[in-house]
């Protein structure tokens, strides 16, 4: 009897009850009717799919991997990861190109970087949007990331000797966006590590995490990345280092993915692989260290909470440390995804949808009408820069601009 | 991370508990494992009675509006239910004849909703009944994947084409005095059940599907909001791991999520519901209450655990959490002396005092509260 083939898999399915709230509260449903919805993309078509993989569906490809289903499940059902896993194992479609660029963050980083003032002002242009809409399904609407001349990296890497000086150090996985798009994030984390009497070294060349690759159909070379960046985190925790992140996705990414989609053992980093929000709290709260922050700093802030960091648990940590802050008006905006989920918004067949599933957060963004918004995803900020008029800030940031 | 209360649970019971004790000035974390119980809610707050004008404000708070009226309830099954506290969206009969002619209204497709069980009931209780469905096509797409033809979704159209649905049952309807439509509506804003009402030329009765709830799953969202927005600690999708026992005392928990990051409190409360929710579970052997190991009142033969009659009242319903006068919970024969037990992990056992349900969640939520509050813990 092959009966436990057909009816366990690793991520419980078995364990739903049909109860249909994580297609209640899924993003993409109320927006796009070709997605067939969490239950049933999920535990539903599991079941099938043991049986024969005939009925794999290609629509799974509108999730956006946003994990809400999990995070509301009654059961504890893995939905998302049963959704993932299946693209993953039974998509053998070869990516299109334009997949293949957006999900490559750091190969085009590194291609673009030293061109960066001619890349940025090109794909700001009409012209240049209307012909990647035209030949590449890459919406005209979107504003390609900007890249910056100097990669974080190396700017770090100047700064290795002073860095060095301070007792107490920590490991920084930066992610592609810090050091290609905008490294000023990563500097703001360095200027309040250094506020609280603690250097910042980089990692022994990370590489992307790999979420853009997993949700583009790449999972083998995820995978490879996922090997990479656990042996050189590994490193790292040897010489007795936290690994500190300001992306929650690539946290989510390392700590959650790697085991759950990618099968890349994750065991010996996972405890030490934290959010920079998550250390500085827990390091305040114990009472080991302090920031002083400007008497003047005035902010009334509107917290997103990114879907990524809501699935990590973590979003407290950025919370009560934007509520530290002396002057800060503060307003918890609902849990709602904004629509963009990576490189899902920048794709023209998902654009309208993207902007649908946004909606009730830019709304509630322009009712609040904060000074900005703060949030922990680098994309959720493209996504509510572009739709909203408001500046979204990353709450290290925030704390940066706010120390005395 | 240090709180007042710490609440395990984040359904009715504990977002009760929550909302209570915030606006008291405390500071609360709710630690909530997944979405809860009122995602079924029929609407009805069974044997909240005793406490319904202090609900009724608190829920008013939250911008959840109520009915406290004594009557009876019409149930998607086709069963009348006694009733004297409701979620508005519940419409209350005085008496089972609740019309002369009724006219029951469904969408095409939808099959969470029993018309000719209702329309059975009815005519047995005097009330002549016609079915008539409505198609809309900006509900056509639904129909593509008829597993997802559900409350929620069709809600979310209605709550923007409602109009059009109201349009074509005015075309729909003849004599009847009273219209019945599907709680499908109002999933984010509850103030479309009284223009459908205005805008019919009869009197409209609004009556539970199969879950989710529509009503259920808006309430929670309010009570939640509510609870965030006077400043308390949600925790969504995060489950409790451990905790620190000492001498009857609980000092902090740890959760799946935020591990070491330890939640310490002067109080717990566990709201952790029933068998669903995974607040009582139970083996083949024996009955157990899996976050602190809780003392549990149970026949030790499994034969009396249920009644082989499939539709008599099952006694492992009752089975839950032993707790003292004041809803300590009781570990190895002895009290705790902060942890408290409120909802369904009470399983039958206070029946007497509390009742069973959305009462038995409220009244003990709110006693607790009054513990909490009176410093007589």
């Amino acid at each position: 009897m092959k009966l436990q083939e057909y009816t366990a898999s690793a991520h419980n399915f078995e364990e739903c009850m049909k109860c249909t709230i994580c297609t209640a509260y899924c993003p993409v449903v109320p927006v796009n009717p070709r997605y067939p919805g969490p239950k049933q993309a999920g535990p539903d078509g599991e079941r099938l799919r043991l049986k024969d993989p005939y009925f794999f569906n290609q629509a799974l490809k509108y999730c956006l991997n946003c994990k809400r289903c999990e995070v509301v499940c009654p059961s504890g059902v893995k939905v998302a990861d049963i959704i993932q896993s299946a693209r993953i194992k039974y998509d053998h479609a070869q990516p299109r190109l334009r997949d293949v660029v957006l999900a490559n963050t750091d190969f085009m980083g590194k291609l673009a970087r030293p061109f960066a003032p001619i890349v940025n002002g090109t794909t700001a242009l009409g012209v240049t949007k209307a012909v990647l809409d035209a030949t590449f399904a890459i919406d005209k609407h979107r504003t390609f990331p900007k890249y910056s001349g100097r990669s974080f990296e190396r700017w770090l890497k100047r700064r290795a000797k002073e860095q060095a000086k301070f007792d107490k150090q920590v490991a920084y996985y930066h992610g592609c966006y810090v050091n290609y798009n905008y490294p000023q994030l990563g500097k703001d984390f360095v200027k309040v590590m250094n506020a609280l009497g603690i250097g910042v070294q980089l990692l022994d060349k990370e590489k992307c995490c790999g979420v853009a690759l997993i949700a583009n159909g790449m999972s083998k070379k995820a995978a490879k990345n996922a090997k990479h960046n656990v042996d050189v985190l590994q490193k790292a925790v040897d010489a007795g280092l936290k690994v500190l992140t300001t992306s929650s996705t690539c946290t989510m990414t390392i700590r959650e993915e790697y085991p759950g989609l990618l099968q890349v053992d994750n065991s010996g980093i996972k405890d030490s692989v934290l959010l920079a929000t998550r250390y500085i709290y827990q390091l305040i709260e114990s009472g080991q260290a302090q920031l002083k922050f400007k008497e003047n700093y005035r902010a009334r802030i509107a917290y997103h909470i990114p879907c990524h960091l809501e699935k990590l648990g973590w979003g407290i940590f950025s919370t009560e440390l934007l509520k530290m802050i002396p002057g800060v008006e503060f307003t918890l905006l609902d849990s709602n995804c904004c629509g963009i989920s990576g490189t899902y918004g920048f794709k023209k067949e998902n654009y309208e949808s993207s902007q649908a599933i946004g909606k009730p957060l830019f709304d509630q963004i322009k009712s609040v009408n904060p000074d900005f918004v703060a949030c922990d995803c680098e994309t959720c900020k493209w996504q509510l820069e572009m739709s909203t008029d408001y500046p979204v800030k990353h709450p290290v940031s925030i704390l940066a601009e706010a120390l005395a | 991370m240090r709180f007042d209360t710490v609440i395990i649970g984040g359904g009715l019971a504990g977002l009760t508990a929550g909302i209570s004790l915030q606006e008291a000035g405390q500071k609360v974390a709710i630690v909530s494992a997944g979405q809860n119980a009122m995602h079924f809610f029929s609407g009805n707050f069974e044997d909240a009675g005793p406490v319904r004008e202090r609900i009724s404000a608190l829920f008013a708070a939250a911008g959840v509006r109520t009915n406290a009226l004594d009557g009876v309830q019409l149930m998607p099954m086709g069963k009348f239910q006694p009733v004297s506290l409701t979620l508005e969206d519940v419409t209350v009969f005085p008496e089972e004849h609740i019309a002369e002619k009724a006219l029951i209204v469904n969408f095409t497709g939808f099959h969470d909703f029993y018309c000719t069980f209702l329309a059975e009931t009815l005519e047995k209780a005097g009330t002549a009944c016609r079915i008539r469905f409505v198609r809309l096509p900006e509900m056509e797409h639904l129909r593509t994947s008829p597993s997802e033809m559900r409350s929620v979704n069709i809600a979310r159209v209605m709550d923007e084409y409602w109009e059009k649905a109201v349009a074509d049952i005015r075309i729909l309807l003849g004599d009847e005095d009273l219209i019945i439509l599907p709680q499908v509506f109002g999933l984010k804003d509850a103030s479309v059940l009284d223009k459908i009402r205005t805008s019919l030329p009869a009197r409209v009765a609004f009556v539970g599907t199969m879950p989710p709830s529509v009503p259920g799953i808006r309430t929670q969202m309010l009570l939640k909001r509510r609870f965030e927005v006077l400043g308390g600690t949600f925790l969504m999708g995060d489950e409790v791991t451990s905790a620190a026992l000492h001498e009857g005392v609980v000092s902090s928990i740890t959760t799946r999520n935020l591990d070491t990051a330890r939640l310490f409190a002067d109080h717990f409360i566990l709201a952790s519901g029933g068998y669903f929710s995974k607040g009582l579970a139970a083996t083949p052997t024996q009955v157990f209450e899996p976050l602190f190991g809780l003392d549990i009142d149970y026949p030790e033969e499994r034969k009396d655990w249920y009644d082989a009659d499939f539709f008599a009242e099952q006694p492992f319903m009752d089975f839950g959490v032993k707790t003292d006068a004041s809803l300590h919970a009781v570990k190895d024969g002895e009290p705790m002396k902060n942890l408290f037990c409120i909802g369904s992990v009470l399983g039958g056992t206070r029946k007497e005092d509390y009742g069973t349900a959305a009462g038995l969640a409220i009244r003990t939520a709110f006693a607790v509260v009054d513990t909490i509050k009176g410093g007589n813990v």
